[in-house]
């Protein structure tokens, strides 16, 4: 098995995350996951300080790392300047480049993810683009939101807003002199590479589950992954 | 609550702010959902401040959602971040305006690394150069949006047409101020007033007249969460820690929530909208929500633009019954229409959230 502490260590935020826990548990009293996932900062923080390989194995492949919100609100609150969810992003890049996430319901998600915010930074220089928004994917954007939409160029012009347009302004069209730029950027410092890996570990996660895999959004695997939710996520109420 | 003891802590955190001449970065999300947001800042930075902001339209998303959605490595959104200096660097700027609080956070977590690590600034310094051919160096300020309309609090007072007083009562409106966790949670001496007892939204409420309320849950996320939003089978997590706010605050009955996030004011509008027709509960006066404001927007309502120029009927919960405590005036009729009065049809109504 390979040295999964020793690689954690290698990552600045992992470094910078956990100095000495004292699983005071003030971390899980203040995390919004805590309150909603079976999720506990304080045993992940617990966890990778034994620096145990097997446990931290368990992590790497398990559903609990991808609970984490994000927030950073445990980094307020820690009497010993530890960040709980500093620990947890290198756990998930470690997930993620030891094809380990392809093991968790939650961590194969990341296709998902790759295939809309991930895609379309490099395609449109935006991580969130309003046309990608899809009512059946975002049932709660209300009614105000689908109004918004069928008019959007005439509203905005009103708001003083040109849409798409080129120069300087609100949702302009990002010259692709600049997305060249952007690309070039991920493919110097493994941004693509990442990508693709995040490709090639789901491809072959499929392949073993048996579902059909390609680059469609509907495929049978993203299908899949994008619709499972196991019942163990959270507490029974 | 004490308030003396509070102005006590918020004073502990100051932070410097640039009084002019600002390379201005766009959030995506802002852009997205409450477009008139950023177009109002503007406006109020340049026509009613005189102030010199400049933008770049070569700039990009910082790359914030994917970092935090974990499908952009750290080295990257880095290197993309630098690109962003290199811009501000080349444009002869050296106070960095920031829309977006992930951004903002970001920018924090990467100058406060690079500051520790300096090996990993030079390593980004040689691909950002390999990748563009760009030089950049590191701006001597940084602030976000909502600092800026700290700063000049007093000024955009002045300049008021509204203040937030209720017309009917004569007291002061109650404001839930609720501030993006990537503001200050992580560095709070990046924020004015710290993360505990963040004053940036506080200062301008007060200015303009309005009361803070303080309530159980209000450090507490909007509920983002990233992945946890973008995935829809995560989004019960999100909906909930809104939930909880709204819940935590309802016994108060504030007339207004103001944010300084982008996503933060997108969540507690369209949440409300949601929790309405999941369970049939409404947290505003007479089935009505709760207004949920951007601190531009409440600006410039303030000032005296007009609510459809500023962009509110772009949120789902009514702005109405707010409009009518502070006594703006405003038409109704125009509400959904486009420029030059274009007919553009209007929303459909919720089955629960009341809205006009």
């Amino acid at each position: 098995m390979p040295d999964y502490y020793k690689m954690l260590k290698e990552d600045v935020r992992f470094e910078e995350g956990l100095s000495a826990c004292i699983n005071c548990g003030t971390c899980t009293a203040i995390c919004p996951a805590a309150e909603f996932f079976n999720y506990d900062p304080r045993i992940i923080a617990e966890t990778v300080q034994t620096g145990d390989n097997n446990k931290i194995y368990e992590l790497l492949t398990g559903d609990t790392i991808w609970y984490c919100g994000e927030c950073m609100s445990c980094k307020t609150r820690c009497p010993r300047d530890n960040t709980p969810g500093l620990i947890i992003m290198a756990l998930r890049y470690l997930s993620i480049k030891t094809g380990l996430f392809t093991e968790s319901e939650k961590g194969r998600q990341q296709l998902v993810i790759k295939r809309s915010i991930g895609e379309w930074i490099v395609k449109t220089g935006y991580c969130v683009y309003r046309e990608e928004l899809t009512m059946e994917d975002h049932p709660e954007q209300g009614p105000t939101w689908e109004w918004q939409n069928s008019h959007l160029p005439d509203l905005l012009k009103r708001l003083g807003i040109e849409y798409k347009a080129n120069g300087p302004g609100v949702m302009r069209k990002i010259p692709e002199e600049a997305l060249e730029e952007i690309r070039e950027i991920f493919r110097v410092t493994g941004g693509t590479d990442f990508y693709e890996h995040i490709e090639s570990c789901s491809a072959a996660k499929a392949k073993k589950m048996g579902l059909e895999f390609d680059k469609r959004l509907n495929c049978d695997y993203m299908h899949d992954i994008y619709q499972a939710n196991g019942s163990h996520h959270t507490r029974k109420v | 609550m004490i308030i003396e003891g509070k102005k006590r802590l918020w004073q502990e955190y100051q932070k410097e702010i640039a009084d002019d001449n600002y390379f201005f970065v766009r959030s995506c999300i802002r852009q997205s959902f409450f477009p008139g947001a950023e177009v109002m800042f503007l406006n109020i930075m340049r026509d009613q401040l005189g102030k010199d902001v400049y933008e770049n339209p070569g700039h990009t998303t910082c790359t914030g959602i994917g970092y935090h959605t974990d499908v952009v490595p750290l080295e990257t959104t880095m290197t993309v971040v630098a690109r962003q200096f290199a811009l501000m660097t080349e444009a002869g700027y050296k106070n960095y305006a920031v829309s977006c609080i992930t951004s903002f956070g970001l920018y924090s977590e990467i100058l406060e690394t690079w500051k520790h690590y300096p090996e990993i600034e030079a390593r980004v310094r040689e691909n950002l150069k390999k990748a563009t051919g760009r030089e950049f160096r590191i701006p001597e300020n940084v602030a976000h949006a909502s600092d800026i309309m700290y700063k000049y609090r007093f000024e955009i007072a002045e300049k008021a047409k509204y203040k937030l007083i209720n017309q009917d009562t004569g007291e002061p409106l109650k404001v839930v101020e609720h501030i993006g966790c990537h503001y200050a949670k992580m560095f709070p001496h990046k924020g004015v007033g710290g993360a505990e007892y963040p004053y940036v939204l506080v200062g301008l409420t007060e200015a303009l007249g309005g009361e803070i309320v303080d309530y159980p849950e209000r450090r507490h996320c909007c509920g983002f969460g990233f992945r946890q939003y973008i995935v829809k089978m995560n989004r019960g997590y999100s909906l909930s820690c809104a939930k909880t706010k709204f819940e935590s605050m309802k016994p108060y009955k504030p007339d207004l929530i103001l944010t300084n996030c982008p996503g933060c004011p997108y969540f507690l509008d369209r949440w409300q909208y949601v929790i309405g027709e999941m369970e049939g509960i409404t947290y505003g006066a007479n089935g009505y929500g709760i207004p949920v404001f951007t601190y531009e927007e409440l600006a410039a309502l303030c000032l005296g633009y007009d609510p459809w120029e500023i962009g509110l009927q772009t949120h789902q919960v009514s702005c109405e019954p707010l409009l009518r405590k502070i006594g703006v005036s405003f038409d109704l009729n125009r509400k959904y229409l486009g420029i030059n009065g274009k007919e553009i049809g209007r929303p459909a109504k919720p089955s629960i959230l009341m809205v006009e």
